[in-house]
């Protein structure tokens, strides 16, 4: 071998651009998160206009409401709870590529059997270890109930999409059978489960009426984020998501990890159901649907499945509901507007990243 | 700077910059009509990035492209392709899900229907001129890579291009492909169009071109023009590109001679593969009793035009594939009912022709890459837990050892050039505790320097007394590292002959259906 090469390029020669260029990046990045929410909030305000409400006055009163009194912001971070425990079980599943998309019956069916156990539970053993049993079968019910969509994708190449859709339907109505069916509370009139006292639930945090479950959704969130991005698995899953061809090479166990992701994501979104129940609302009423899991798809993106960035986006979309709720009592904007506008949020951001990318085109050429 | 107007397409101080590389550095070119154009340089010259700009992909950041002798911005792929710039980039662009009608048909204006008789009376002119045959209605993804190749170069000839861009476009062609494609570039020249041809191949540069620019770090640093060309013999051509790539001299590099090796016959075979067979798939032959044995520190080859089920034995033997029967011994114990990971763990190898479909995630960095097949072990992985100082260390010793020419570790792997991507699988699969090693294609990308030292590192895994099978459409390579090789053909090994003397007649006969 006579030839010579010249000197390979050296790999850390170049650290010191590359940390402005990534601070340049963080600035690029947040302008074109923060850009595309403010112009959403201005084109649902032109949406209220439309129908006959004062933009002004709605946002004020759902950031009033929502952000700024003390029992607004009180229920807010309450509400944080379910939907850090969907949005922690969504990362896994998106980043492993897989569209778990039955979040809501798996929540369901979690709150059900939650509420179901816990008031049975309290009377044979001590309330912490009541609710640890009531938390780990809603688990395990969700992840149960999973494994049709997971067996399907995993050895016959289903699409998860559809079949986690499907799920979804089955799951909300099984969850009102079984409240109206096998585990109604016989001392009400009304079709709903048995109510867990409130001094057996889950404990406020200090003196206020944040439930704990808060914290629990936090460990929750950002410990799927460490282990997604920092482990083994984690890496395992995430090269099933960027390339099931190249994991299959690796000599990935595909159809393993498969099922593995959907148990976590659906017993994540199970656990949401039950940290509500156990912490908040303390019985299931037949129907009651809060449909979270759907509420939460957006929100994961915007965080582009980053965890700390959910967090952020969680707690945005605690702060429009919470505030929304109150906001379509007073001012008759209907609830689901705050959907309405977490949407019209992510069509603008699609078509920003969009715009960005032609700019940046058009630019150089 | 004078332009004459009979360029068709000229480059003038064309600068193109990606985070911690100049790619291209003020090149200019100029591409005229009935000149075929080689483009040369080592991986990472920046050959494709130029190509890249002139099919619309990228847009330079300093200089002008000229199409005909105006300043034009070529904006889009689309654009390139209405000025009558067709290109068959380096890696494959097919939509796998589709079949190849479909594939040649997309682009076309979506409100007409797609106009599938006129599509095979054209490619049927065109496939005969050729030579080749084309399965229209065959998945992409069941094809091999060699055939989506053909693809690629049939899709820009169905589009009437005035100018035809091939990166890398003979990686997989067997040598009568090769000369079979350098006829038709020469008939397509003399038709009037404009060729820009990439190769790493110099003896294809002297055979093909008119015409030789050679890049150098981003840099052009010289050229050949016809006149001189013609002037000049091949063997001159060929040492003076050495010269102006590598700055030395030598008559003629990839001529190499094999060294003679001592495989202890006696020693029990390492690899023993007994009457394996795949089932064919709907557009793919399947395999039938392929039988062979490989002894620690042999290399044997296997020949044969791309597509006869290289691919599938590979695939069967790594145990992505699954067999219908036949058995597959490693040091006499049978691994044909383990699974992928499970084979790895034993000591067997696999390194993919396809680089950016299965062999990397290319969005991952560089670093990560390099352990894709050993996520989970000591050391880079402690419980479970990222060790990122290991990883780094490790990444940092293989992209010396390799001269992976990349930005930085944290690069997404798909950012590299196509040779550089393919040095990262080589470390990979090259690295500690291989028993059994397959390469498909090992040096398929690589440049002259590279390429050799690659071929020599083979020869070493195999010195170490490693058993190799190496599978590769380029016969010279068989020729100049294998003790033996098989020729496959249509799914079955049709002979296998000793490397000897007449080994490469022998070879041929086989490879054409005639007994050795
Ligand atoms: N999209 C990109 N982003 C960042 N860097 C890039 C990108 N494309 C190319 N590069 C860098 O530009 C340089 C030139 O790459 P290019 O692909 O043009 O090389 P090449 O001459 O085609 O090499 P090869 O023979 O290996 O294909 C390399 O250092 C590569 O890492
Ligand atoms: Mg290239």
């Amino acid at each position: 071998m006579s030839i010579d090469t010249a000197p390979a390029a050296g790999a850390t020669a170049l650290d010191a651009t590359a940390a402005v260029a990534t601070r340049r990046d963080i600035q690029h990045r947040l302008l074109m998160t923060l850009g595309p929410i403010l112009a959403a909030l201005i084109i649902a305000g032109c949406i209220l206009l439309a129908v006959g409400v004062d933009p002004l006055a709605y946002y004020g009163f759902v950031l009033k409401r929502g952000l700024l009194s003390p029992l607004g912001i009180q229920q807010t971070l309450t509400r944080m709870a379910p939907l850090l425990f969907l949005a922690a079980g969504l990362i896994v599943a998106f980043r492993a590529g897989m569209w778990n998309l039955g979040g809501d019956g798996q929540f369901l069916l979690g709150a059900v059997t939650a509420a179901a156990s816990a008031p049975v539970l309290v009377e044979v053993m001590p309330a912490w270890l009541a609710l640890i049993c009531s938390f780990v079968i809603a688990m395990l019910v969700a992840m149960i109930w999973s494994l049709v969509p997971a067996l399907l994708r995993a050895y016959q190449g289903v699409n998860e999409i559809i079949t986690t859709l499907m799920m979804t339907f089955l799951g909300t109505s099984l969850a009102n059978v079984l409240v109206k069916l096998m585990f109604r509370d016989p001392g009400t009139t009304v079709p709903q489960t048995r109510t867990l006292p409130v001094e057996d639930r889950l404990p406020r945090l200090f003196d206020t009426t944040i439930t704990s479950g808060l914290l629990l959704g936090l460990v929750a969130i950002i410990t799927v984020h460490l282990v997604m991005t920092r482990t083994a698995f984690g890496l395992k899953l995430r090269i099933v998501g960027a390339n099931p061809r190249a994991a299959i090479h690796a000599g990935l166990g595909v159809p393993k990890l498969t099922i593995a992701v959907f148990a976590i994501s659906a017993g994540l979104a199970g656990l949401a159901g039950a940290v509500d129940i156990l912490g908040v609302q303390g019985n299931v009423r037949a129907d009651w649907n809060p449909a979270y899991g759907l509420a939460v798809i957006p929100v994961v993106f915007l965080a582009r499945m980053n965890g700390f960035a959910a967090i952020g986006f969680v707690f945005l979309l605690s702060v429009l509901s919470i505030g929304g709720e109150s906001a379509a009592r007073r001012l008759g904007v209907p609830n689901h507007f705050t959907l309405v506008l977490v949407s019209i949020v992510l069509i603008v951001l699609a078509l920003a990243e969009y715009i960005d990318h032609r700019y940046n085109q058009s630019r150089k050429a | 700077m004078s332009v004459a107007k009979r360029d068709i397409v000229a480059l003038e101080g064309v600068t193109k910059r990606f985070p911690g590389v100049v790619a291209n550095d003020s090149v200019d070119l100029e591409i005229r009509p009935g000149e075929v154009h080689v483009l040369l340089g080592e991986n990472g010259a920046g050959k494709s990035t130029l190509i890249g700009m002139l099919s619309g992909l990228q847009q330079p950041d300093e200089g002008r492209i000229l199409v005909d002798g105006e300043p034009t911005a070529i904006t889009s792929p689309r654009h390139a392709l209405a000025l009558g710039i067709g290109t068959v980039f380096q890696h494959m662009m097919l939509v796998p899900t589709l079949t190849v009608a479909e594939n040649l048909l997309l682009g076309g204006p979506w409100w007409q229907r797609p106009k599938t008789e006129e599509l095979e009376a054209r490619v049927a002119e065109i496939t005969r001129t050729l030579g080749i045959t084309v399965k229209l209605h065959a998945k992409v993804s069941e094809l091999s890579l060699g055939e989506q190749q053909q693809v690629e170069i049939l899709r820009a000839m169905v589009r009437n291009s005035r100018l035809l861009i091939l990166d890398e476009s003979t990686s997989m062609l067997t040598p009568k492909g090769i000369d079979e494609l350098g006829a038709l570039m020469r008939r397509l020249v003399e038709q009037g169009l404009a060729i820009v041809f990439i190769t790493h191949k110099l003896k294809e540069a002297a055979a093909f071109g008119d015409r030789i620019s050679v890049l150098k770090l981003g840099r052009k640093v010289g050229e050949i023009p016809p006149e001189r060309f013609r002037a000049l013999g091949e063997q001159a051509i060929i040492s003076e590109i050495v010269e102006l790539m590598f700055g030395k001299q030598k008559d003629d590099p990839e001529a190499a001679e094999r060294p003679v090796r001592t495989i202890r016959a006696e020693a029990a075979p390492l690899l023993e593969v007994r009457d394996l067979a795949v089932a064919p798939t709907d557009d793919a032959p399947g395999l039938s009793s392929i039988s062979f044995d490989i002894c620690p520190g042999e290399l044997l080859g296997i020949a044969g035009i791309d597509g006869n089920g290289q691919k599938h034995l590979a695939e069967a033997l790594a145990g992505q594939r699954a067999t219908v029967g036949g058995s597959v011994r490693l040091q006499g114990t049978p691994i044909e009912a383990l699974s992928v990971g499970e084979r790895r763990q034993k000591g067997l190898r696999y390194l993919t022709d396809d680089r950016l479909g299965e062999g990397t995630v290319g969005t991952f960095p560089v670093s990560i890459n390099f352990f894709l097949k050993q996520v989970g072990a000591a050391p880079f992985w402690r419980k479970g837990v990222e060790q990122r100082a290991e990883i780094d260390k490790r990444a940092a010793q293989l992209v010396r050892e390799y001269d992976v020419r990349t930005p930085s570790l944290k690069t997404p792997v798909a950012r590299l050039s196509g040779g550089n991507i393919q040095k990262v699988l080589l470390a990979r699969e090259l690295a500690e505790g291989a028993k059994v090693v397959i390469f498909n294609k090992p040096t398929y990308g690589l440049d002259l320097s590279n390429t050799l030292a690659s071929r020599q590192r083979i020869r070493d895994t195999a010195a170490r007394g490693l058993a190799v099978l190496l599978i590769s459409t380029d016969l010279e390579e068989l020729l100049s590292m294998c003790d033996r090789i098989a020729v496959i053909s249509n799914g079955s090994l049709v002979g296998t002959v000793e490397n000897a003397d007449d080994a490469r007649t022998k070879v041929g006969r086989l490879m054409i259906g005639l007994a050795a």
